[in-house]
């Protein structure tokens, strides 16, 4: 059987009045039915850009430029405008840092998750209630009932991110994409949801790709991980072989500088300088002006290797 | 202790040398066809009222230059004396040229000086409101609101009824029905830039109050100001020929571009067109152009809009 | 706890509590009868508050917990509605003549947002620099070298002073936010979020630039954070705030290997942490009560695992559990 999600080279480039901004660079992926995949990366390693190319939602002036995004076999460069629609928010559907993005500000709970499962399902209102309510209470919405006739801004941000998650549900999507939803939330609502999230995905074999820049986060909520930097995926593997060996440089300087991992008080081990402008890439590997390992060859474009069956590694010079 | 070697050298992102908000406002300007020609066509015909003394063929304000000979002669006809009258002349044998030149003079002097008073003014309050609050505020924005709750003609028509004619009292009037909306807009951005932390880097850092309201405060409001001026110069334009129209702007000795169409329109209708309509066609291409460059300006300083 | 002479920053009983200030038709409602103005938030409730000389004591809590309305009090922009504030022992007050002007500036603030807090149309030697002219510390002629110094303490490159703040990164910026607070020889720095808006990597840069600080200059901090794991990292002492309340203060190793208060036990085990994989989490209930209607009794006890009748009617006062750890939870009573 075919994997849930395949991505095979996506080139995602913006072309701007400054240049071309390769947003996302030559990036594949693989995600199983059931699993949870973790995809880190810093701002402007092109993430999001990633998630968004998934669900077309890319705007001008950028573009996909070449490569092929397939979901359950279907090649989603074929399909044409009203497909793609039955495709959004049936079969994928996609939760957003800010809830507002999903949720309109002047329409009731109930209008909003009413139309979302009528517009892909040929049911009655009353039944269609019925979904709605039965989601809302599985993404741990007490009174549902009473929820359903608010509107957004009654809400706490954490309410809304679990109203908007649950609207993301409501068609029991088969793959749903997660942009930093917990980021602008407290810890403990974070804990929350994830809880949620983590359970809802094992029950009903929903896919999860979980856009982050938090390890720590996917430490404890993802099967798989993809490390992006600067448009490419630099390293990825399952979530045990990845943070407990890490082979990018960049990977382990990620890792080494959470504040957690230090002794108290004693400076953190960081990675210098910062993430260069995406408009100055060049084919080598965008790294190597801050990586310790870096050498002359670095310079080439390092090609991505497969140290074991279930991990890839773009780098020349990887930690043993 | 003298520091250690920098850990951030300057990046690629600062490599563009040091240039200031307002230098890439103007860049982003010129990226626009459409408000390039706008602000060139501006400058032209700023230059050309500015020199109108010196380049128009005739002085209109001088009786003794007229010839009342050539009175309603159509555009291109040439004159007993041997001059050329381009666009006409109107009833009392005036070259329309020269009196649209002088009109614009005029028309473009109301508008700008009465916009620079009125945003002075609405700039010294709105940030007043802002800055005091509590019943300053309340007490100026009232006034705003009773002002702007009346239709500004009408209370141009009022005070000018009550002043009279001439270039001052119309500049008062004008004055009067625009400075509401620069306290306005004032007020509503500085009540945004007061909430950021700026702001309060300079409150903890001792500076004199007036240094953060004229250093800090003022010149991050000034972005939708400078929107508002340019789109308010076009209606201080259009208002005042209107008045000048219905005979309570200007005196008919100083005739503005408005008070040029008002001489002509009786003879409209019997063919002679050119008396009414070429300081009409000047009105439109000012508005026009001050239009094009406003629109740009909104788009560029808009931060709602950047990209 | 070092039982040193005077504590550097001391809060004694400070509340703050913002009131909308009430319409027309409101305050006629208010005449014809109808009960008080709605609208007073309870910020800050009676907390107290030392910092020690170079001590860096963290300020954690989540959102709407008052910790930023403190920190902003200490720093002078916000004006307590009651209590007393104390710089080395003597009250803010007594400190706002002339002359005094070198211990008002004493105090500076770092914030949490790098784009909000550089003015946008000044450039950086006048965004370092105007302070310590306006205040003499440096005549006009010589800023440009003194500005020089202090962005070479923060580790940026001098080169960069005729720029303008949209010129530079997020990391940048911070780095420029902390050269401006430097500029004017501060003692303690109130640091509110400030690497909250950072990416990970850049986030370890400046906490090391914190830490490297308080070595050179002897500064004593209040670090305001909702992230654990930074706030354990540069602290010594960490006081803990739920809903305007001080629920727990220790020091910091005791914090975290002692937590006595059902919400730090909490927060704790909230912690994402990179070692635990597939974790089942194991949340606290509820949301974050609005400060607009605080609960009755103990702010927590909605969502405490442990509440009982008491935590409903009272609210607990904070009483020292072990030497130096102070919590406010009614279990400690049985």
């Amino acid at each position: 059987m075919s994997a849930l999600l395949e991505i095979e080279g996506l080139r995602t480039h913006f072309f701007t009045r400054a240049g071309v901004v390769k947003a996302v660079d030559d990036v594949s992926l693989r995600l199983e039915r059931g699993r949870i995949l973790g995809l880190v990366g810093e701002s402007g390693s092109g993430k999001s850009m990633t998630g968004y190319s998934i669900m077309g939602l890319v705007d001008e002036p950028g573009r996909i430029v070449s490569g092929r995004i397939e979901v359950a076999g279907t090649d989603l460069a074929t399909l044409d405008e009203p497909a793609w629609r039955r495709l959004r928010g049936n079969r994928v559907s996609m939760i957003f840092q800010d809830p507002m993005m999903t949720l309109n500000p002047v329409l009731r709970i109930d209008t909003q998750m009413v139309e979302a499962v009528r517009a892909h399902n040929n049911v009655s209102r009353r039944e269609a209630l019925d979904r709605c309510r039965a989601q809302l209470s599985r993404v741990g919405i007490a009174s549902p009932d009473e929820r359903l006739r608010a509107y957004p801004h009654q809400f706490s941000g954490g309410m809304r991110q679990r109203v908007a998650i649950a609207i993301a549900l409501v068609n029991h999507p088969d793959l749903v994409i997660a942009d930093e939803p917990t980021t602008a939330l407290d810890v403990t609502i974070q804990g929350q949801i994830l809880f949620e999230m983590q359970k809802l995905c094992r029950e009903s074999g929903t896919g999860l790709i979980w856009i982050t820049h938090d390890l720590s986060v996917v430490a404890g909520l993802a099967d798989d991980v993809c490390v992006m930097y600067a448009g490419r995926i630099v390293e990825s593997g399952t979530v045990d072989e990845v943070l407990d060996h890490p082979m990018h440089p960049y990977t382990r300087g990620l890792l080494d500088s959470i504040p957690g991992r230090n002794v108290p008080g004693r400076p953190l081990s960081q990675i210098p300088g910062m993430a260069p402008s995406p408009q100055d890439l060049d084919q080598g590997c965008a790294f190597r002006v801050r990586c310790p390992r870096a050498r002359e060859d670095c310079r080439v474009a390092p090609a991505t290797t497969r140290p074991t069956s279930q991990r890839t590694l773009r780098c020349g010079h990887p930690l043993p | 202790m003298r520091a250690v070697a920098p850990d951030d050298p300057p990046g690629p992102r600062a490599a563009t040398g040091s240039e200031s908000p307002w230098v890439r406002a103007a860049a982003e300007f010129a990226e626009s066809r459409l408000a390039l020609f706008g602000l060139a066509l501006l400058a032209l015909l700023t230059v050309a009222a500015l020199a109108a003394p010196w380049i128009s063929p005739q002085n209109p304000y001088d009786l003794a230059q007229l010839d009342i000979m050539d009175s309603q002669l159509p555009p291109g006809m040439h004159s007993e004396s041997g001059k050329t009258y381009w666009l006409g002349t109107d009833d009392q044998g005036r070259d329309m040229l020269s009196a649209i030149l002088y009109g614009l003079r005029i028309s473009l002097t109301v508008g700008v000086t009465s916009t620079v008073c009125a945003l002075v003014i609405g700039l010294a309050l709105g940030l007043a409101a802002a800055y005091l609050g509590g019943w300053v505020d309340a007490a100026i924005m009232r006034l705003a609101d009773i002002q702007l709750s009346f239709p500004a003609i009408l209370i141009a028509l009022i005070l000018l009824a009550m002043l009279g004619q001439g270039v001052g009292k119309i500049i008062v009037a004008l004055v009067t029905v625009q400075w509401a909306y620069y306290a306005r807009t004032v007020r509503s951005s500085a009540l945004v830039e007061r909430q950021k932390e700026y702001l309060e880097a300079a409150q903890v850092l001792a500076l004199p109050r007036s240094r953060i309201v004229f250093r800090h405060l003022l010149p991050n409001c000034l972005p939708p100001l400078i929107v508002v001026a340019t789109v308010q110069v076009a209606h201080a334009i259009s208002l005042e020929a209107t008045l000048s129209f219905l005979g309570l702007g200007l005196p008919i000795t100083e005739p503005s571009l408005g008070l040029l169409i008002a001489n002509g329109f009786q003879y409209l209708l019997s063919g002679r067109y050119w008396i009414s309509f070429y300081p009409g066609v000047a009105l439109l291409l000012a508005i026009v152009a001050i239009n094009l460059v406003a629109d740009q300006l909104r788009d560029i300083l808009n931060p709602r809009l950047k990209r | 706890m070092i039982t040193s002479s005077l504590p550097l920053v001391e809060l004694r009983s400070v509340s703050k509590r913002f009131s909308r200030p009430a319409g027309v038709a409101a305050r006629i409602a208010h005449r014809l009868g109808a009960s008080a103005p709605q609208g007073t938030v309870h910020a800050v409730e009676a907390v107290d508050l030392r910092v020690d000389q170079s001590e860096v004591v963290g300020l954690v809590g989540e959102s709407g917990c008052g910790k930023s309305t403190l920190g902003r009090m200490v720093a002078r922009i916000l004006e307590p509605t009651s209590g007393e504030r104390l710089w080395k022992g003597r009250p803010y007050e007594e400190y706002e003549h002339e002359a005094a002007r070198s211990e008002r500036l004493a105090i500076q603030m770092i914030f949490q947002d790098p784009y909000a807090s550089l003015n946008p149309r000044m450039r950086v030697a006048d965004i370092v620099g105007e302070a310590p002219v306006v205040h003499g510390l440096v005549s006009r002629a010589q800023r440009d070298e003194y500005v020089a110094d202090t962005l070479g303490r923060v580790g940026l490159d001098p080169s960069i002073m005729r720029r303008f703040p949209h010129q530079f990164s997020g990391g940048q910026r911070s780095r420029i936010g902390i050269a401006r607070a430097l500029a004017v020889r501060p003692r303690f720095l109130v640091c509110d979020e400030a690497v909250a808006a950072l990416d990970v990597s850049i986030q370890a840069q400046v906490l090391n630039l914190f830490i490297r600080l308080r070595e050179e200059l002897g500064l004593a901090y209040l670090f305001i954070s909702h992230d654990l794991g930074v706030i354990r990292h540069v602290s010594d002492a960490v006081v803990v705030m739920y809903l305007g309340r001080v629920v727990e203060s220790a020091p910091v190793a005791e914090l975290y290997a002692h937590p006595n208060h059902p919400y730090t036990k909490a927060l704790i085990l909230e912690v994402p942490d990179v070692a635990a994989r597939r974790r089942r989490y194991t949340p606290i209930r509820g949301e974050i009560p609005s400060p607009l209607a605080p609960p009755t009794g103990c702010h927590f006890h909605p969502r405490c695992p442990r509440a009982f009748e008491r935590c409903r009617q009272e609210a607990p006062a904070l009483r020292e559990v072990a030497p130096g750890h102070a919590s406010a939870c009614h279990l400690n009573d049985s």
